[in-house]
């Protein structure tokens, strides 16, 4: 009896499952998401293939922003790439580059005839990812943007006033200085140290990163980080490094740990921490716009995003294409867009999505969720804060990481250690241009 | 005098050591050329396009401080980590093989950290040396030092020589203990009848006959830090702070899979083979000539 059933159940599956594979067309998706993001995007693609019966969306996950991107390289030079592939903010000037390798997704959208409208999506989200002629290369799916987070429980800790002022860094130094008095260990703390001190720094008082309007405009670009601004910020940052009022933690988001623990009472990082800090907080928090310096630049301007987008890979069939535009557009429907918003503290990239949440009083009731976004969209971009397309950037990045640290430690000033960025990662730029020539 | 035994026929050797040479060239020879002909080249990341620059990415790189100044961290990070399993692995051996009751256990427990993969030794030891939660750097706070290696180059290097040494002394602890016991206990007990004391046995005796075993680990142990170290600098610094922990395997791994920038990687994987040929032609030249079989 046991062996029947047995028996009757593979045969039944060997028979179920073929039908249901092949009656769809598959749309391979990589992404970089693990935990509640992961379970927050398997839940999307689940919704989508439930929506309809045409297309099955296979979601994998192939490891962090990097090891995505090389997975990527990799499948396509084996001619096994997925159909649309995750690439974090910083590939895509090499995605941009690859042209034969991916497919435009203004190019896919209107092939597969959904429902396609460019206006529709945020200037400061679409930007990074539009070419000079304002078409859209690749969909953006998860944007964030820097802001000030701030611990009211060790403010009072300290005792210091947690509505005190906190829009421009020379009251950051002020409150800095009374925090540490008070007897903080960790009066400020980052996560993305090069993105949020120097990239988004660059934008937010409106002063180039790179020439060529930080590589929109063309491939033979040279980084600018070496400007009065950027050193004059990273001066102050190394004296507060030096003085205990900044606390070093590593390269990525590792501050956040100190943060979420209570340890900190500042803490710079994207506006979509706030799934993780509102899980784990066991204090009072709050969410700032990130500070500026008052009379630097044309500060505030807007800041730029970090995140991903998703690219379609050449080399399917025009089926999975039409596939992979109706998940595309599914994706970027305003409901679907609204609910990753609230669940993720992520960008909501279109108006309407962000009109949808702001109706449904999600702003007042978790208050401090909107400061991103009016961070982002307060004033249209300049040729400054559009965002930056520079190649070889991951490894520029690392220089810039390597170079910061030599300010935090007290090794190099912040002059020399950005001139060192600018003659350490140009030669970068001019491989990149040639081996894209 | 060297003894030579000829053999009859040629197919049967051939056929024997076909599989290895099969072996090899998928393995070696293959990706070995790939790497050669890829580092004359500056390729796309994606392989549509490829700009001939003959020798140009080698140029590149050893004018490239930052590149040159990486030898020198390998250099010293070999050294250290060679330096670090090769003395405990030593005086571990010498203990245990003077154990008269439990000597087993001994062994068996201190071979152990031979079985745990290089990357979660990083990972074990990130976790205790944590500038935040670790145990150690706790235990250090306590004493008034304030451990930072997140930030301290030479903390870093410190760390990363550790975990990296740390399996290692298990390896080497388990040819120093075979050699030991291949120690003939009758001049050990002549010499001791004599007078001589265990260190003075020890220097005279004991020493030179381990000297095969100890010039053989000396070679494998610095080839092992040069190329298999990749996954205990990636768990615990990256390659940081600044570059004072990137050897040359990491900044392959750096400028091919995060700079995309895939000449340069071949170039510097051409480098490192010329450079393990060179380590290679030296243990021959030096483990055949004092090795006695």
């Amino acid at each position: 009896m046991k062996k029947i059933s047995i028996g009757a159940l593979a045969v039944s599956s060997t028979l179920l499952s073929p039908i249901a594979a092949y009656a769809e067309t598959e749309v391979h998706f990589w992404h970089a998401f693990t935990g509640r993001l992961g379970e927050l995007v398997a839940a999307q693609v689940e919704d989508f293939n439930t929506s309809q019966d045409k297309y099955t969306v296979v979601q994998s996950h192939k490891g962090n922003y990097s090891e995505t991107l090389n997975a990527g390289i990799a499948a396509f030079r084996a001619g096994e790439q997925p159909q649309i592939l995750m690439v974090f903010e910083v590939g895509t000037a090499t995605m941009m580059a690859a042209k034969g390798a991916t497919r435009p997704v203004y190019e896919v959208m209107a092939a597969s005839g959904a429902e396609f409208d460019q206006d529709a999506y945020i200037g400061a989200v679409k930007g990074y990812y539009t070419s000079t002629d304002g078409d859209m290369l690749s969909l953006p799916f998860n944007a964030s943007t820097p802001v000030l987070w701030v611990n009211r429980d060790a403010f009072k800790a300290a005792g210091v006033d947690p509505d005190t002022d906190l829009s421009t860094w020379q009251n950051v130094d002020k409150t800095l200085t009374a925090l540490k008095a008070g007897g903080s260990d960790c009066p400020l703390v980052t996560a993305w140290q090069s993105w949020i001190h120097l990239e988004n720094f660059s934008a937010y008082h409106d002063v180039p990163f790179a020439s060529k309007d930080n590589g929109f405009s063309g491939l033979d670009t040279e980084l600018q980080v070496n400007g009065d601004a950027q050193i004059a910020h990273l001066t102050a940052m190394g004296q507060w490094a030096k003085d205990g009022k900044f606390i070093y933690t590593g390269r990525r988001n590792e501050g956040g740990a100190n943060f979420r623990a209570g340890e900190c009472a500042l803490f710079t990082e994207s506006s979509a921490g706030y799934a993780g800090i509102k899980s784990e907080a066991k204090f009072a928090f709050d969410v700032r716009p990130l500070p500026y310096w008052e009379g630097v630049g044309n500060a505030p301007q807007n800041t730029i995003i970090g995140g991903a987008s998703l690219w379609v890979m050449e080399g399917h069939e025009e089926e999975e294409y039409k596939g992979a535009g109706e998940f595309l557009s599914y994706l970027s429907s305003s409901d679907v867009q609204a609910k990753w918003h609230q669940d993720t503290g992520y960008l909501p990239i279109t108006a309407e999505a962000s009109a949808a949440t702001k109706a449904s009083g999600f702003y007042e009731e978790n208050v401090g969720t909107e400061v991103a976004v009016i961070q982002m969209t307060a004033k249209a971009p300049t040729a400054n804060s559009n965002g930056l397309r520079l190649g070889s950037f991951d490894q520029i990045r690392g220089i810039i990481d390597e170079e910061l640290e030599a300010i935090w430690s007290g090794d190099k000033s912040a002059k020399d250690a950005m001139d060192s960025v600018v003659t350490r990662g140009n030669p970068l730029l001019r491989r990149f241009e040639q081996a894209n020539r | 005098m060297e003894k030579r035994v000829f053999f009859k026929g040629w197919l049967l050797p051939l056929l024997l050591i076909a599989p290895q040479i099969l072996v090899s060239a998928v393995f070696f020879f293959y990706p070995a050329g790939q790497a050669v002909w890829q580092s004359l080249f500056i390729p796309d990341p994606f392989g549509l396009s490829m700009q001939y620059v003959g020798l140009g990415n080698f140029k590149y790189l050893l004018s490239d401080p930052y590149y040159r100044a990486s030898f020198f961290t390998t250099g010293l990070f070999s050294i250290l980590v060679t330096l670090v399993s090769m003395i405990p692995a030593l005086f571990l051996a010498i203990v245990a093989d003077r154990l008269i009751k439990g000597a087993g256990t001994y062994r068996t427990m201190l071979i152990w950290p031979y079985a745990v993969a290089p990357a979660i030794a990083g990972v074990l030891w990130l976790f205790m040396f944590n500038t935040r939660v670790g145990v150690v750097s706790w235990y250090l706070g306590n004493l008034g030092y304030d451990w930072n290696h997140v930030l301290n180059g030479s903390e870093a290097m410190g760390l990363v020589v550790v975990s990296s040494a740390w399996g290692r002394i298990s390896y080497n602890f388990l040819f120093f203990f075979a050699a030991l016991q291949s120690v003939p206990k009758s001049i050990v007990d002549a010499a001791a009848i004599d007078g001589a004391r265990f260190w003075r046995r020890f220097w005279t005796i004991v020493l030179p006959l381990l000297s095969p075993t100890t010039f053989f680990l000396l070679v494998v142990n610095v080839v092992y830090a040069f190329f298999e170290t990749f996954g205990v600098i990636h768990t615990i610094t990256s390659g940081g702070p600044q570059q004072s922990t990137t050897i040359l395997v990491y900044k392959v791994f750096a400028d091919g899979f995060v700079g995309q920038d895939l000449g340069s990687s071949a170039a510097q994987s051409v480098i490192l083979l010329v450079v393990v040929g060179a380590l290679t032609v030296f243990q021959f030249k030096y483990i055949e000539r004092r090795v006695h079989y």
